[in-house]
């Protein structure tokens, strides 16, 4: 079937491994794997052959239990780990012709600081919990090239009440906030350089439910009014099936399913996925 | 391809692990419908109804059989082989599903609800707002209720909404999945008004109706179902 539109960012056979690997678990069929841990030399295989396209404006969910390969894949994405193997591309980088994981690490932050935001499940790991809440927006502006105070005094309060910070607190630092604002925060910061794909990992997870629903209806109007391209990975089906157009469904460091949000939901194939979806409903 | 839809030898069976057993839902059912067709499927619950419409949906995957649709956009394509890209693309210009269940985004008004259907086929905001309201009045969908939540409203109400965002896009095909079991007489006839409407306009429609006598001089032909076959159609 071909195209008829262009993806954002595409994965190609991602791999990351903890640990050297040995003679048995290199083996394609290997014995001595406990789920995606080697018996044998201790390795973990968090993220085994992971491919998957992010089209414009659309929400793609992740889904697994913990320990599935979740973070891991998201961490990947953004260079926060290496990865072992495997391709990605983004469209508007080099045209799509350039694997991410193959450049410089100064064009991995040029891709980190312009193409991409990302938001983490938990604020310590986004923000500078210190720093004014403007500031944090300000140095991801001045990574992404801006040098003018004015202009980022206006984008950082621009952001910052979008996602419902009043402004008069935009100098407090966010270890001042609740955990929903320090989240919100952390969504601000990532948008700062409008990067055409934003990686949430767990974002509401531990939250309360008006927080979460404070911040859940945030990244909905961010997506259908600035058409970003969004990877959100959750453990909760219930955040998938509001915000998720496509699902993949993770075990053990591999994709098992993946289709229509309402398929995974409906119409689950996989055992795995059949008994998260009734632990749902 | 000379039909909107043709289905060909539909099976579908569902697979449930935690039980260890497959459960067969419809078996070997053809269906062919045309441009401005309003074809009827009856029978009892639990006899495969829903499935053949969630199959042609595609919330449901194929696994035998095939789903040609004639799509505006791509040409003649099986359903069972599209892309799920694709299916989204149809579903937001292309092939509407009406259930007698109201899915909403929480915290989105009936207003919102309406009006983003709308702009996700490509419309401006005015012309959306403007339309909105139409088919809301046509409802007679209390304008005090326009700017709440739906998960407050009636049952009625809510299947009102459930149906007017789904008419509102004019669907080439439009799937219903009894929409009218438990609205009163007033709001079935409004509900006709619209499938008049839109068959007018061109839209083809297949639906499941528990009281058929209801549509019966809408329908162009209808099937009865039995165990997930057909048994007699005219």
């Amino acid at each position: 079937m071909t195209e008829f539109e262009v993806p954002v960012l595409s994965i190609k056979n991602l791999n990351k491994q903890f640990g050297p690997g040995c003679d048995h678990c290199r083996n394609p069929e290997p014995l001595t794997l406990i789920k995606n841990y080697c018996s044998v030399c201790g390795t973990v295989y968090a993220c085994r052959d992971v491919s998957f396209d992010v089209y414009p404006g659309e929400v793609l969910g992740i889904v697994g239990e913990s320990g599935s390969g979740k973070s891991t894949l998201m961490q990947c994405l953004y260079f926060d780990q290496e990865t072992t193997s495997g391709e990605a591309y983004i469209s508007s980088y080099q045209n799509g012709l350039n694997n991410l994981f193959e450049e410089s690490s100064q064009q991995k932050r040029y891709i980190r600081n312009h193409l991409m935001g990302k938001v983490y499940q938990n604020p310590l790991s986004g923000l500078r919990i210190d720093f004014s809440s403007i500031g944090n927006i300000a140095e991801k502006l001045i990574a992404a090239g801006s040098r003018n105070v004015g202009m980022m005094e206006d984008r950082g309060s621009e952001l910052l009440s979008k996602v419902n910070i009043p402004v008069h607190r935009r100098k407090e630092a966010p270890k001042n906030f609740s955990g929903g604002m320090q989240q919100r925060v952390q969504i601000a910061k990532a948008l700062s350089n409008q990067p055409p794909i934003l990686l949430l990992d767990e974002v509401t997870t531990g939250l309360d439910l008006s927080v979460q629903a404070s911040v859940l209806d945030l990244i909905k109007s961010l997506q259908r009014e600035m058409n970003i391209s969004i990877v959100l990975v959750s453990h909760d089906l219930g955040v998938i099936r509001m915000l998720a157009d496509r699902t993949l469904v993770m075990l053990e460091g591999q994709v098992i399913e993946q289709g229509l949000t309402d398929q995974i939901l409906e119409d689950p194939q996989a055992p795995f996925t059949q008994s998260l979806v009734h632990s749902l409903l | 391809m000379e039909n909107l839809l043709e289905i060909r030898e539909l099976s579908k069976s569902f697979t449930l692990h935690n039980l260890g057993k497959n459960v067969h839902a419809v078996s070997g059912i053809d269906i062919r419908l045309g441009e401005g067709d309003f074809v009827g499927i009856t029978g009892k619950s639990g006899s495969g109804k829903s499935t053949i419409l969630k199959c042609i949906f595609g919330t449901y995957r194929l696994q035998q059989g095939s789903i040609w649709y004639n799509s505006k956009k791509f040409g003649p394509l099986n359903i069972a082989e599209a892309t799920n890209r694709q299916m989204i693309y149809l579903r937001k210009h292309e092939i509407g599903y009406v259930s007698q269940f109201l899915t909403v985004m929480p915290r989105t008004t009936a207003r919102q609800l309406v009006k983003q259907a709308i702009v996700e086929m490509g419309r401006d905001q005015v012309h959306a707002e403007k339309e909105t309201e139409q088919i809301l009045s046509h409802f007679e969908l209390d304008p005090e209720l326009w700017d709440s939540y739906p998960a407050t409203f009636s049952g009625g109400e809510k299947l009102r909404l459930n149906i007017a965002r789904a008419m509102v896009k004019k669907p080439r095909l439009l799937l219903l999945d009894e929409p009218t079991a438990s609205l009163d007489y007033e709001s079935k006839i409004k509900v006709k008004i619209l499938i008049e409407q839109l068959m007018h306009g061109g839209t083809s429609m297949l639906g499941i109706f528990h009281d058929l006598e209801f549509m019966n001089n809408l329908c162009d032909r209808e099937y009865n179902m039995q165990n997930g076959v057909f048994t007699l159609s005219h």
